[in-house]
């Protein structure tokens, strides 16, 4: 960001090769591992399984088979879900930290909040399911407190999914929403006291507005990361229903259907795609 | 008002922290459970299990994997990203932005995707599954991250430093090594450190590129076949406090930057 200013003065000019031999390695490797396999992958979108020719038929299946047509349908509604209620969670939580903490605690709060999103991701998933089980600690709290006789069936379900992913992005939305709440310049607030504006209204009509853009990008980064997740759905929502990278992943691992597994990826990539062109006006993350 | 929205705010605070400290409190509880299963009720405390994941090769040995893919493919991709950050905030390039964007891409693609991708082309190009193929993987996810925190770094301070050392006939590669790396070293730290928190959790890439030989994540995951475990807690554990350490020094390291 800092850097940005660069520009504004005259760089050296580039006439010599040095400045090529440091910006080319790192142009190679992206070119070669990550454009060249995205090529290679859509290229072999177009072929059959087995080999030999082109074809559509790979793309056609996911619009004609509705088993494939329920795993998107299934991803966009729980990735939905998630986005909604970790955005509506975060955000008094970060405001709560932003506002009511005082303010030599506040890095120490923040700190804490966001604390378990460094344990593995895997054993996260896992964690959820020794609580949500059916001898899990919720149901025998539940049972034991003789508030339910049976033990409710929390894990394996969809729900469990959503808890597990809710309890990822509230962590990240948290933070993204935090750090938007205190660039806010405090005259703002000012302002609209002075104005007449009660707590209520001051926060509805000026605070709110004006941390949209964070909470924007907080929700597309929930989206893309959510909806590309075979983890927390494989291990808490079990194979019930299938999300779209469990599809992926079951024609690579169970068929080595290379093929179709490509073109469902490419199909996943289009609808982040399209997401991030829906929100592109609130999303500068490219300047990042 | 003032009261009610005060307590309204402890209770929903207090409840939030429970909700996200949840299932790592009886993940490291159960961790330390006696008995054969990782739920109530508690009958530890015994190390038992940690002396289990100990003895176990298979875990010991994906376990420095896992240091070392995430050390090396970290170091690799902190390299790639300095050296491309000093390119474009130093000289004036044809094509700059379209290529920083090129560079910062990944970022916006999930990693079940890159590592389809690369294990398509692997797959056609004959190279067999490796530790090797998982860890360039993880510079492809990893470099655009140091690039952005290296490159954001770049002041305007440095640049009279290291135009006074050119002035003091100072010739390029001195100038990269003895000012630049120096003066960078904290965002250099913090890139590598941040780059070890991920690559050494990273699973998808690790799970689609490699066979015998695997990471940490890999082993967990088929640890978890064998249903609920204390054993998994353990290793569990282990994983959260090597990876909060090296959340310590990324800390660290990109605090130290205020003073200057």
């Amino acid at each position: 960001m800092n850097s940005a200013t660069n520009s504004g003065r005259a760089l050296p000019r580039a006439g010599r090769a040095l400045p090529w031999a440091l910006v080319t390695p790192a142009l190679g490797w992206t070119l070669l591992f990550f454009v060249l396999p995205f090529v290679a992958m859509a290229f072999s979108s177009l072929t059959p399984h087995g080999g030999g020719g082109f074809t559509l038929a790979n793309y056609s299946q996911f619009f004609t088979n509705p088993a494939y047509w329920q795993a998107m349908v299934n991803s966009l509604q729980v990735t939905a879900i998630v986005t909604a209620v970790s955005v509506l969670l975060a955000y008094p939580f970060a405001w709560i930290l932003a506002e009511q903490v005082p303010e030599r605690w506040q890095r120490l709060a923040l700190m804490l909040a966001v604390l378990p999103f460094w344990t593995s991701y895997v054993v996260r998933s896992y964690s959820w399911l020794l609580v949500l089980a059916q001898n899990g600690v919720i149901n025998r709290a539940l049972t034991g407190s003789g508030l339910f006789n049976e033990p409710l069936q929390l894990a394996n379900t969809r729900l469990a999914t959503i808890i597990g992913f809710v309890h990822f992005f509230v962590m990240l939305l948290t933070l993204t929403i935090f750090a938007n709440l205190k660039q806010l310049s405090p005259s703002y607030r000012k302002a609209a006291a002075d104005l007449g504006a009660g707590p209520v209204r001051t926060f509805l009509h000026v605070v709110l507005p004006l941390t949209l853009p964070g909470i924007m990008v907080g929700a597309f980064l929930t989206f893309v990361l959510c909806i590309g997740d075979y983890i927390t759905p494989q291990i808490l929502g079990g194979n019930n229903e299938l999300l779209m990278p469990q599809l992926v992943m079951m024609q690579i691992g169970r068929r080595g259907d290379f093929p179709l597994a490509s073109a469902l990826s490419i199909i996943l990539m289009a609808v982040v795609t399209i997401a991030y062109l829906a929100c592109a006006r609130w999303l500068k993350i490219e300047r990042a | 008002m003032r009261a009610l929205v005060r307590i309204l705010s402890w209770v929903y605070a207090v409840a939030i922290f429970g909700f996200i400290f949840l299932p790592v409190v009886v993940l490291v509880l159960f961790s330390l459970q006696a008995t054969s299963f990782p739920i109530p009720p508690f009958t530890g405390p015994s190390l038992r299990w940690y002396d289990a994941v100990l003895a176990d090769t298979r875990l010991t040995s994906a376990l420095v994997n896992s240091l070392l893919v995430a050390a090396l493919s970290s170091a690799a991709a902190v390299t790639l990203g300095f050296l491309s950050a000093w390119g474009f905030a130093r000289f004036a390039l044809p094509g700059s932005a379209l290529m920083r964007g090129l560079i910062t891409l990944p970022l916006t693609v999930s990693y079940l995707i890159i590592g389809m991708g690369l294990l398509v082309l692997f797959n056609w190009a004959g190279v067999p599954k490796s530790l090797l193929a998982a860890g360039i993987g993880h510079v492809v996810i990893n470099l655009p991250l140091c690039f952005a925190i290296i490159y954001s770094q770049m002041g305007d301070h440095q640049i009279n430093i290291e135009r006074a050392a050119r002035d003091l006939g100072a010739p390029e590669w001195k100038v990269l090594l003895l000012i630049t790396v120096p003066v960078m070293a904290p965002a250099i730290f913090a890139g590598f450190f941040l780059s070890m928190t991920f690559s050494w959790d990273e699973f998808v890439i690790s799970f689609l590129l490699t066979r015998f030989d695997t990471t940490l994540p890999v082993e967990i995951w088929n640890l978890l076949r064998s249903g609920l475990n204390p054993k998994t807690n353990a290793v569990g554990s282990l994983v959260f406090a090597v990876s909060i350490v090296l959340v310590v020094f990324f800390e660290l390291m990109l605090l130290r930057r205020k003073p200057a």
